[in-house]
C-alpha cells in the first residue's frame, strides 16, 4: 500500500430508522409481504380467540382448593383435584406414613443432579457423594434397617418410580450405547457383527415389546423360586432399548472424526483404548450432543410404558385418580399437571445440553 | 540461506537408523510403491520430492506404519515393522510426525496438546511434562499461546506447534509430510525455520516437500520419486545441477521455472 493512507471514517453512520427498533423489526419479520402480513394477521386473530379464554378458564374462573363437589359447578379449571390428591399422584402405593422417605430420596437425587451441572465440581469427590448418595436412596426407599420399615419395591410408585427409572435407565445407556458404537465401529469382525446383531435387532422391536418380554417371557427361563426384581426387569429393558439407539448417534459422531485425528494420535505412540478416551470420543461426543439429548428425552417420556407390565409410574397413578367418581371429570387438569412435571424434567436436560455445548465449544 | 557446511558431529553417522528393503505396497490393485530399497543413517537429513501420487507421502507413512507394507521389510531402530503391535506403538514414540494438516487435537489446549504423548505413552509425571512442553514452545517461539485452543492459532502457528508436539516424545526420527503446503505463503518461512533449527540440533529427518530451497540447504541427501519408484537420489548440489535422468530433469524444469 505505498503511500496510500486509510484513514478511519469520523462520523458515525446510522442505520436508517426504519431498519431498527421494533418498528424495523415488526416491518422486517411479521409485514415484509403480503402472504405475511396475511399471515400476521391471522395468526393475532387465532390468538384473540384463544389466549383470553384459556386464562379465564385456568386462572379466573378456576379453583385451586375446593373439594370435588364445589368443583363441578364452576366453569373454569379444577385444579384442587391436585392438591387433594398430590401425595398418591407422587407417591403410589407407598405408605402414607413413610411418604417422608421417598421424598427425601428425591431431594438428594435432585440435589445431586443439580450440584453435577457444573463442571467445576467434577472431582473425586463427586465420586463419593455420588456413592454415598445412591447408597442412602436406596435405604430410604427399601428401609428394613435403622427402625425404617421395610418397604415392597411392588409398593413403589409414581414420581420416585420414573425418576428412577429415568436417571438410572438413562445413566447406564449411555456408556453402554458409547460401548456399542465403538464395538460396531471396530476392526475385529465377531465384535462387530455381534453389535450390528444387538443394535439392530432392539431397534427393530418397540419399546413395549421389550417391556412385555422382561416381565413375562425372561421369568420363564428362570429357574423355579427364582425371582428378578419386576422395576429391575423393566429397567434393563429400557437401558437395552435406549443404549441402541445412543449407539447410533455416537457412531454418527464417529463417522465424523478426520482420519488425521486418529494418525495423529497413533503416531504419537498412543494405543487404541487411549485414542479413543482421550482424542476421539471427547470430540465425536461433543458433536452429538443435541441428537443424544434427543434420545435420552424421549427415553425419559418414553418409561411412562411401564404401565403395561403394571408398574405405577406417574403417569398411571395419575390415571388412577382419575377413576375415582368425584375427579373423573377433571382430566385436563390432571393430565396438564403430569405434563408440566414432564416438561420441567426434559427442559432441564435439554438446558443442560445447551450449557455443555457452549462451555466445550473450542471453535472446531 | 546460507551455503555454510554443517559442523563435522551434525553428519550422518554412518550407523542406519531406517532402513528398507525391497519393500512393495498396494492399494488394492494399485502398486504404489514398487521395490523400494532406503538406508537412512543417523543424523541424516533426506528431502523427498516428486510429482503428486508419486507414492512420496506413503513411503513415510510406512516408516511408523499410518501405512501397512505388504512385501519386503522396514527396520526402525533395530525393531522390524511387523503386525506386532506392541512393536508398532514402541516405533510410533521413537518417530515424529509432523502433518500437512497439523492434525492438532482441537479440543485440548496448546500444551495439552503437547503434554498428551508423554504423560500417557511415556508415564512422564504431569509436571514434568509441562515443563518440557514450555520449553519446546519456547523453542517453537510460541510460548504464550499455550493456554489457547490450535483453532485459535494460524496455520504456520499451529504447524510450530504440531512440530513442537513431536519433540515432545524425544523422537529419534522426524518424518514431515509436507509441512508447509497447507500454509498461506508468508508462514512458510516461519515453519521452514523451526525445521532448519532442528536440522542444526542434528536430528534425523525426512521430509517429503516441494521446497526446493529448503532442500538445498539443509538436506545431505535428495530423493526423486514417480510412479511409486525412486528414481534418483544423490546430494543436493548433484540433484539440482546434475539430474541425472529424463524424467528428474522434467521435474526439476517445471518446478524451478
Amino acid at each position: 500500500m505505498a503511500g496510500t493512507d486509510i484513514k478511519p471514517i469520523k462520523e458515525v453512520i446510522k442505520p436508517p430508522a426504519t431498519s431498527v427498533g421494533a418498528l424495523g423489526w415488526m416491518r422486517a419479520n411479521l409485514f415484509n409481504n403480503w402472504f405475511n402480513s396475511v399471515l400476521t394477521l391471522f395468526t393475532l386473530y387465532t390468538l384473540s380467540k384463544i389466549v383470553p379464554a384459556f386464562i379465564r378458564w385456568a386462572f379466573i374462573d378456576s379453583q385451586w382448593l375446593s373439594t370435588g363437589e364445589a368443583c363441578k359447578g364452576a366453569d373454569g379449571a379444577c385444579w384442587s383435584i391436585i392438591p387433594a390428591n398430590i401425595r398418591f399422584i407422587i407417591f403410589g402405593f407407598f405408605p402414607y406414613e413413610s411418604q417422608w422417605r421417598p421424598l427425601v430420596a428425591m431431594v438428594l437425587l435432585i440435589g445431586l443432579l443439580f450440584y453435577s451441572r457444573n463442571r467445576d465440581h467434577w472431582k473425586k469427590s463427586l465420586t463419593y457423594a455420588w456413592g454415598a448418595g445412591l447408597i442412602i436412596m436406596g435405604l430410604l426407599m427399601k428401609g428394613g434397617i435403622l427402625g425404617l420399615a421395610a418397604v415392597e419395591s411392588t409398593q413403589w410408585g409414581g414420581l420416585p418410580l420414573t425418576l428412577l427409572l429415568s436417571v438410572f435407565g438413562l445413566a447406564a445407556a449411555y456408556p453402554l450405547g458409547v460401548v456399542l458404537a465403538l464395538g460396531r465401529a471396530s476392526r475385529m469382525k465377531a465384535i462387530k457383527v455381534l453389535c450390528i446383531v444387538y443394535i439392530e435387532m432392539i431397534r427393530g422391536v418397540p419399546l413395549i415389546t421389550l417391556l412385555f418380554m422382561s416381565s413375562i417371557v425372561f421369568p420363564l427361563f428362570l429357574p423355579e423360586g427364582v425371582t428378578v426384581n419386576v422395576i429391575l426387569r423393566a429397567q434393563v429393558a429400557i437401558i437395552m432399548f435406549t443404549a441402541a439407539y445412543i449407539a447410533e448417534v455416537v457412531r454418527g459422531g464417529l463417522q465424523g472424526m478426520a482420519k488425521g485425528q486418529y494418525e495423529a494420535a497413533e503416531s504419537l505412540g498412543l494405543n487404541y483404548y487411549q485414542t479413543m478416551r482421550l482424542v476421539i470420543l471427547p470430540q465425536a461426543l461433543r458433536i452429538v450432543i443435541p441428537p443424544t439429548v434427543s434420545q435420552l428425552i424421549s427415553a425419559l417420556k418414553d418409561t411412562s410404558l411401564v404401565v403395561i407390565i403394571a408398574l405405577y409410574d406417574l403417569l398411571k397413578t395419575t390415571q388412577s385418580v382419575l377413576s375415582n367418581p368425584t375427579w373423573m371429570a377433571f382430566s385436563s387438569e390432571a393430565y396438564i399437571f403430569v405434563a408440566l412435571i414432564y416438561f420441567g424434567c426434559c427442559y432441564f436436560m435439554s438446558s443442560y445440553s445447551r450449557r455443555l455445548e457452549k462451555e466445550l465449544d473450542r471453535g472446531f | 540461506m546460507s551455503k555454510e557446511k554443517p559442523d563435522n558431529q551434525l553428519q550422518p553417522t554412518g550407523e542406519a537408523i531406517i532402513e528398507i528393503k525391497e519393500m512393495h505396497k498396494w492399494f488394492g490393485e494399485f502398486h504404489v510403491l514398487q521395490d523400494i530399497n532406503l538406508t537412512v543413517q543417523k543424523k541424516e537429513r533426506i528431502v523427498i520430492c516428486g510429482p503428486s501420487g508419486s507414492g512420496k507421502s506413503t513411503l513415510i507413512r510406512c516408516i511408523n506404519r499410518l501405512e501397512e507394507h505388504q512385501r519386503g521389510r522396514i527396520i526402525v531402530d533395530g525393531i522390524e515393522l511387523t503386525n506386532d503391535i506392541k512393536n508398532v506403538e514402541k516405533i510410533r514414540a521413537e518417530v515424529g510426525m509432523v502433518f500437512q494438516h497439523f492434525n492438532l487435537f482441537p479440543h485440548l489446549t496448546i500444551l495439552d496438546n503437547l503434554t498428551l504423548g508423554p504423560i500417557w505413552v511415556r508415564k512422564t509425571p504431569k509436571k514434568e511434562a509441562e515443563e518440557d512442553a514450555m520449553a519446546y514452545l519456547e523453542k517453537v517461539h510460541i510460548a504464550e499461546q499455550a493456554k489457547k485452543y490450535p483453532g485459535q492459532l494460524s496455520g504456520g502457528q499451529q504447524q510450530r506447534v504440531a512440530i513442537a508436539r513431536s519433540l515432545c516424545m524425544k523422537p529419534n526420527v522426524m518424518l514431515f509430510d509436507e509441512p508447509t503446503s497447507a500454509l498461506d505463503p508468508e508462514m512458510i518461512k516461519e515453519v521452514l525455520d523451526v525445521m532448519i533449527e532442528l536440522a542444526r540440533e542434528g536430528m534425523t529427518m525426512l521430509v517429503v516437500t516441494h521446497e526446493m530451497g529448503f532442500a538445498k540447504s539443509v538436506a545431505h541427501r535428495v530423493l526423486f520419486m514417480d510412479y511409486g519408484r525412486i528414481v534418483e537420489q544423490n546430494t543436493p548440489t548433484e540433484f539440482f545441477d546434475n539430474p541425472q535422468h529424463d524424467r528428474t530433469k522434467l521435474f526439476l524444469s517445471q518446478i524451478l521455472h
